[in-house]
């Protein structure tokens, strides 16, 4: 229990950390890939720390809690995780963090932030049957929903699941915005609808955004880890090499394709999570 | 508050320029100049944005629209004339509906002259801005620190 809680706790301190410096590496990486120099690594704390100095604009007061109870509950899901506690609670919370940041943005009463609020839940719609049969494909390799149980099998989860995880890494594009399904928001310029849900959103408040991004992307590597973890040590290794693997893939696919329309990507991936994730637990079920 | 500077991110307008100019900014992001590795990000919302390049003249239709993009962006915040026709009017200064430059809308920090004004001087312009921008950060602090 009490290695639970510090992981929990390591994971409130220290994943900030490690997701600036993912998004730093992003960063340069996709620079590399354009043959450009690209900015330092370390880019994204100083884009968060003048975020913070910025003189605060709030367009509608509630706005402000919408956001904090964001980044909030993006801590409680990577806490919950990191700490071992049921799986199916853990994306729940998932789903509440992104509730808050749909209505964070449509509080505003913004034309472009309201779009992208519509193409955020179109988003949502696409990637939360995907994210629920991980949790199922997970409990029927692991025996288990929960986490701290899921990582003490002899077995790697990906030998029994390769179909969820490969329709997992495909929901993993749209959770990290990126290019190809990046409607909502786009991490770079010129997007149809300015900047989507974070439009209205300036200074601090935009800082916390940026905050809670970098949890919900520990978060969610963490997730593509726990298919490659066993009660062996060596495994952590494995899916350390696989979290990094999944970055450089995500970065090149960012910069290999251009961005989808909705329906597009809801077919896309409607049709991948059923496919892949689908069949894979209907063999699954069989086999048993 | 002193990194201010170290993550300028720009917003790009085109007032009523004839594309030169635009074309030389889009030029200066791209990887043969590369403006990012300074960690400017084109960001496209005037909320997001901490330097404001304009191209262009003023003319009595965009006029509000600078204004606009200009009170929406959160301070500190730096603007950027670039080429002759966002500094003074240009070619097109006599016309019956221009203005004249950006300066004539909104207080102007740092001019980049040229037609076309080149990546070159473009990319010199916008870190001269990130200088600037450090300073008004810092007048801002000592005016926030005397007020207390």
């Amino acid at each position: 229990m009490v290695v639970r809680i510090i992981c929990a706790l390591l994971f409130i301190f220290a994943a900030p950390v490690l997701g600036g410096l993912i998004s730093g590496i992003e960063r340069k990486l996709s620079a590399r890939m354009q043959r450009r120099v690209g900015p330092p690594v370390t880019q994204a704390y100083k884009d968060v720390k003048k975020l913070f100095g910025k003189t605060p604009q709030i367009v509608n007061r509630a706005q402000q809690f919408m956001v904090i109870s964001y980044m909030f509950f993006m801590m409680i899901t990577g806490a919950l995780f990191f700490g071992g506690a049921d799986l199916l609670l853990v994306f729940f919370t998932l789903t509440t963090a992104a509730i808050f940041l749909v209505v964070a943005a449509s509080v505003t009463h913004s034309p472009y932030s309201s779009m992208g609020v519509n193409r955020e839940m179109i988003q949502m719609m696409s990637y939360e049957p995907m994210v629920l049969l991980t949790a199922v494909g997970l409990y029927l390799a692991c025996g288990s929903f929960n986490v701290s149980n899921m990582i003490s099998t002899d077995l790697m989860p990906i030998v029994k699941l390769p179909g969820v995880f490969v329709g997992f890494i495909f929901i993993l594009t749209i959770k990290l915005r990126k290019s190809p399904f990046d409607i909502s928001t786009s991490h770079h310029a010129h997007q149809e609808i300015v900047k989507g849900i974070t439009t209205e959103m300036s200074g601090p408040m935009l800082g916390i955004i940026e905050i809670a991004e970098w949890y919900e992307k520990v978060f969610l590597l963490g997730v593509t880890g726990l298919f490659f973890v066993t009660s062996n040590p060596l495994s952590y290794i494995a899916a350390a090499a696989v979290v990094l693997l999944t970055i450089v893939l995500e970065v090149l696919i960012d910069n290999t394709s251009a961005r989808l329309t909705w329906k597009q990507m809801l077919t896309s991936s409607w049709i991948m999570t059923l496919v892949c994730g689908g069949i894979n637990i209907v063999v699954l079920e069989i086999l048993k | 508050m002193k990194d201010i500077s170290k993550s300028p991110w720009v917003i790009h307008y085109d007032g009523s320029s004839c594309n030169g100019c635009d074309m030389e900014v889009l030029a200066s992001l791209t990887p043969v100049y590369d403006i990012e590795r300074f960690g400017v990000i084109n960001t496209g919302d005037p909320m997001h944005a901490d330097i404001f390049l304009v191209t262009g003249g003023v003319n009595k239709l965009n006029r509000k629209v600078i204004k606009q993009i200009y009170d929406q962006m959160p301070s500190p915040k730096v603007v950027v004339a670039i080429g002759a026709c966002a500094c003074t009017g240009g070619v097109f200064k006599e016309c019956y509906n221009i203005l004249g430059g950006t300066d004539t809308v909104i207080p102007v920090d740092v001019y980049v002259p040229g037609c076309a004004a080149r990546p070159q001087s473009i990319i010199d312009g916008i870190v001269k801005a990130k200088e600037v921008l450090k300073e008004k950060c810092l007048t801002e602090q000592r005016k926030g620190g005397s007020n207390e």
